[in-house]
């Protein structure tokens, strides 16, 4: 499966409070209604802790989990 | 839903039959498109609409008398629009056209004997078809040579014969009509059609034709009857023949199917409410066009969308509910692919308000909570859609709301008080002291706090539904089956449904009986009363109502739309969660609907339409008084009316039955935290509610991972306690929390990929 970019997944000025690291786009497992998406997303290099930033979450990905639900 | 249920539903709505005028057409013109056409001086056009369905359009149109007038919705509001001038004032403005191309061959010949209006019609209209045409007559026409030139200019009737000749009709005049020549053309054509007027009486052998088919004794032999003396009826027969020669040459069936030819009664329902009465355009002879456009806007152009006038939801998508009949079933029938309609379905209020002003009885309601069940049979139904709701009547029927018990230091009771889940969610003070007078004055006055099921019901949730009214039938038994006080009409209609063994009397009805408590405030002004959805059937409930705020000493004035006809907040049916945007737009029509500040004896009612900043009062807010102005007293948010629900239990248990409310709840509420106003507003638009926010907390203080932002210093965490998760920007304040912002998603995040 290869791996979605969206334009809306921008880190913006955010990093690991917890491994005090900077983010990097990694490629990420989403799922919703046995969907499942490889999407590249921030995320922490050192823990794993992925981004999910406003913009994305009430838009693009607000749409994708619309569109599944009416699959 | 299947396809005969489709049909069933599809025919309730009228919406799409002819408009009465069409219908009374024995030939069927569009007048209502002819009259917005010549309203728009676009005459061309217009012309094109009358020569699309009249045969020999330039005689018929000047010979017309508008029987259609008769019929015409705008006869009772001025007089019938004047179409037979109209027509006429069209003929004189309209460029002529070329005559219709017919079809192709259908290589079968057609004799038609006689050349009166009737025959010329048949001739025109078969000819048009495509059959092989020859008209047999004295004189093309020659009826008409009475017919003044001020009715009929010379060249119009030579005109149309041209036209006939034109399609492909080979017309032989002078011939005499003799049985001889009528033996022999059922020899060699495929049909012959007589024009009876124009026949000599030797040769009427055939009997009296058949009304409907024309058919006579003799097999491919049709004749029309004699002595119609309207111009258009005459062409209609013309119409008729061809139609039923069509069915011969074809083998089909002779007389099945053909109700809708000539007049007939259409069932288009077109109110007169609001039509102001306006007479006909004088003239003097015809129309100029100045005058023509006039008399072509008094057309009503009829149609009905009764209930599309009367309803936001109805008229948000556009249609009529034939139309979504149609796409709630394709809905229901895609196996593979987007379902388009569920949005749709999920934002009916099912207030019935379509059904009552219907003149068929359509219930968009019943429709589309069918559609909710049957998706939520199939697991087809969005989760999105009405999960909040769903956990916030489990919230309410939890240990921490929920509540059940006769009055301190009894231990029976004649009477229960059910306030409802979502009064006590807004106005928890008002609850508490409206018990306190039920107990005061009524005497045994038992507790209950719960939620009656209605969002189960509304979700098309129907084990569900069932087993919360299981739970509150068992609640109630144990109560030993008291008359239920309640005061949300929702409850009340629910309850109803749900345990019809009990006995349930409005609190309305109670304080109507009792007389206004003593603490009512005296009302004074004038308010606009808004009926709630639940009560449009219940006149004693609204009744009760009316009387009480008289009692008050309150002036009312009603909405248009009001009793059994009264708007939804637009909470009903769960329409505010499924479809918020349009939810608002509900609850906006509803506080536009008067200039006065609102009563209405509905928390949500009262609740959506302060959210829209209308001011609002609920019943309790005159009759258990508290602080000031309370017609502005905000809505409150998701989070704080569950709050009042818990606090209002708790307060009750302790005061009044000196009983602990039991543990002090889960660790996460007891994280302190403050909101930015922004926080706050989008919590309330994206349904997140505190207790949420309090769980990613809790979650970080428990060493959960969160990042910073490098300008800001905020944090920022995340957090999935059932479904959702939920992200928090946040700082860290005075040994508690100060939230900046807050989102959720349902999609989850699995992880890196490994």
């Amino acid at each position: 499966m290869s791996v979605i970019q969206v334009p809306e997944a921008d880190a913006g000025q955010w990093r690991c409070a917890t491994c005090d690291e900077e983010l990097a786009l990694r490629p990420v497992e989403l799922e919703y209604l046995d969907s499942l998406f490889n999407v590249a997303l921030p995320a922490c290099p050192k823990c794993g802790m992925v981004l999910i930033p406003e913009n994305l979450a009430l838009g693009k990905m607000n749409q994708v989990e619309h569109l599944l639900e009416d699959k | 839903m299947d396809q005969s249920e489709l049909r069933r539903l599809e025919s309730r709505c009228v919406q799409e039959e002819a408009p009465r005028c069409t219908a009374s057409c024995p030939l069927h013109v569009d007048v209502k498109g002819f009259c917005a056409l010549m309203a728009q001086r676009r005459f061309d056009k217009a012309w094109s609409v009358l020569a699309k369905t009249l045969p020999l359009p330039g005689v018929l149109v000047r010979l017309c008398d508008g029987p259609c007038k008769g019929a015409c919705v705008r006869k009772d509001a001025g007089g019938a629009v004047e179409i037979d001038a109209l027509e006429r004032a069209c003929a004189a403005l309209a460029k002529s056209v070329r005559p219709p191309k017919p079809l192709p061959s259908r290589h079968k010949s057609v004799a038609v004997v006689g050349g009166t209006l009737t025959g010329l019609c048949a001739a025109w209209e078969m000819a048009r078809r495509g059959f092989d045409v020859t008209l047999y007559c004295e004189q093309a026409g020659s009826c008409l040579s009475a017919v003044p030139e001020s009715t009929l200019p010379g060249g119009v009737l030579a005109n149309e014969m041209e036209a006939l000749r034109a399609m492909g009709a080979d017309m032989k005049e002078n011939v005499s009509l003799t049985p001889e020549l009528l033996d022999s053309l059922l020899e060699e054509k495929d049909a012959v059609f007589i024009d009876s007027d124009d026949l000599p009486e030797d040769v009427r052998s055939f009997g009296q034709p058949d009304e409907i088919t024309l058919g006579t004794e003799r097999a491919g032999l049709f004749a029309s009857r004699t002595g119609e003396p309207s111009a258009v009826f005459q062409a209609a027969t013309g119409r008729r023949a061809a139609n039923s020669i069509e069915r011969f040459t074809q083998g089909v069936s002779m007389v099945s199917g053909r109700e809708l030819e000539g007049p007939y009664e259409t069932r288009l329902f077109t109110s007169l409410d609001k039509v102001e009465p306006l007479p006909p355009t004088p003239s003097d002879g015809v129309y100029a066009e100045v005058e023509a456009r006039d008399e072509a806007k008094r057309c009503l152009q009829c149609e009905c969308m009764e209930c599309v006038k009367t309803c936001e939801y109805l008229r948000h998508y556009k249609y009529y509910p034939k139309v979504y009949a149609r796409q709630i079933y394709n809905n229901e029938s895609i196996v593979m692919g987007t379902r388009q309609a569920n949005t749709m379905i999920n934002s009916c209020m099912l207030c019935g308000l379509c059904e009552t002003v219907c003149p068929e009885d359509f219930s968009m309601g019943d429709v589309c909570l069918e559609a909710r069940r049957s998706m939520v049979e199939r697991g087809k139904m969005p989760p999105s859609a009405h999960d909040f709701a769903l956990r916030d009547m489990a919230f309410a029927n939890g240990e921490r709301c929920a509540l059940a018990r006769h009055a301190p230091g009894t231990d029976a009771s004649e009477y229960v008080f059910f306030p409802g889940c979502q009064l006590t969610a807004s106005d928890p003070d008002g609850v508490e002291t409206a018990y306190g007078d039920l107990r005061e004055r009524l005497g045994n006055v038992g507790l209950m706090l719960h939620c009656c099921g209605a969002p189960a019901d509304w979700s098309g949730r129907v084990g569900l539904f069932e087993e919360a009214m299981a739970e509150l039938k068992s609640v109630w038994e144990s109560l030993g089956s008291p008359k239920i006080i309640a005061a949300c009409p929702t409850c009340i209609k629910t309850l109803r449904v749900g345990l019809p063994d009990a006995e349930i009397v409005s609190h309305w009805s109670v304080l109507r009986a009792l007389g206004v408590p003593v603490q009512a405030t005296d009302g004074g002004g004038t308010l606009a009363i808004s009926d709630p959805c639940a009560a449009r059937h219940d006149r004693v409930l609204r009744e009760d109502v009316r009387a009480l705020l008289e009692q008050a000493n309150v002036s009312l004035v009603e909405p248009e739309l009001t009793g059994e006809y009264t708007e939804c907040c637009g909470f009903g049916g769960l329409l505010s969660e499924a479809n918020p945007e349009l939810g608002r737009k509900v609850a906006e029509r509803r506080a536009g609907a008067r200039e006065e500040d609102f009563v209405t004896y509905c928390a949500m009612c009262r609740d959506m339409i302060a959210r829209t900043g209308k001011r609002a009062l609920h019943l309790y807010d005159l009759l258990y008084p508290k602080g000031d102005s309370p017609a502005a007293r905000p809505s409150p948010g998701y989070s704080a009316r569950r709050e009042n629900r818990v606090r209002l239990r708790e307060t009750l248990l302790r005061g009044l039955w000196q009983e602990d409310a039991g543990p002090n709840g889960d660790p996460f509420e007891a994280i302190e935290v403050a909101f930015s106003d922004q926080a706050a507003a989008n919590m309330e638009d994206r349904r997140i509610l505190k207790s949420d926010v309090q769980k990613v907390l809790l979650h970080v203080g428990r060493g959960g991972q969160r990042f910073v932002h490098g300008e800001t210093g905020h944090f920022l965490s995340a957090f999935r306690p059932v479904v959702v998760t939920y992200w928090v920007e946040f700082e860290e304040r005075d040994g508690g929390y100060y939230v900046h912002n807050t989102w959720s998603h349902r999609m989850h995040i699995k992880g890196e990929r490994s």
